[in-house]
């Protein structure tokens, strides 16, 4: 069941934001591995994206969940759009998708190469 | 407590019958795995969906037993 208010919270942050990163931790200090990893994609391909610490929010750590019916977080929203966690990012990136995704969806990427 | 190997397998082929399940031990430890499953039900589905039906074969697990279990999905490529 997914709590009303969190879902709330959740619609408008991905709403009000183009990138959303659900982690653990916060992007300048992440605190698990696989949020770790999906910063690291960001920040190498020069996208801004708002950072949410599930760690600090108990509801939200399992709302968010609920939420993608995703099981895990890290969790990647662009434009609204439950993009992946960690693997799909990880993959996406490696293949070149990632900035496909990016582009087409307008965001801006500092370095696209 | 960890899952072992093979019931990870099981609990995918279970809901997935047509799928191909590897499964690697990454660290030796019985804790953290990465599973590669190639299933022709993937076909014409988002990567999200694809793990989400791996998810769910996994009936909750995956966040709580498996904390570290990385996933790879794909559709069998066209002969």
């Amino acid at each position: 069941m997914v709590d009303q208010a969190v879902s709330d919270r959740i619609s408008q942050e991905i709403k009000d934001n183009e990138v959303t990163l659900y982690m653990k931790g916060t992007p300048v200090f992440p605190q698990c591995g696989f949020s770790a990893a999906v910063v690291q994609v960001l920040n190498h391909l020069g996208v801004k994206f708002h950072g949410v610490n599930v760690l600090e929010d108990p509801g939200l750590r399992q709302g968010i969940k609920d939420f993608s019916n995703w099981p895990t977080i890290p969790q990647l929203y662009v434009k609204g759009e439950f993009v992946g966690g960690c693997d799909i990012i990880r993959e996406m990136f490696q293949t070149g998708e990632l900035q496909d995704t990016l582009k087409e969806k307008g965001v801006e990427m500092e370095n696209a190469a | 407590m960890p899952m072992q190997a093979h019931d990870i397998e099981t609990m995918i082929k279970e809901d997935i019958p047509d799928a191909d399940v590897k499964i690697e031990d990454l660290r030796g430890d019985g804790d953290h795995y990465a599973v590669y499953v190639v299933s022709p039900s993937f076909k014409g589905k988002t990567r999200v969906q694809q793990h989400q039906m791996v998810y769910n074969a996994l009936q909750g697990r995956m966040g709580n037993e498996l904390h570290a279990l990385a996933v790879q999905t794909s559709a069998p490529k066209e002969q």
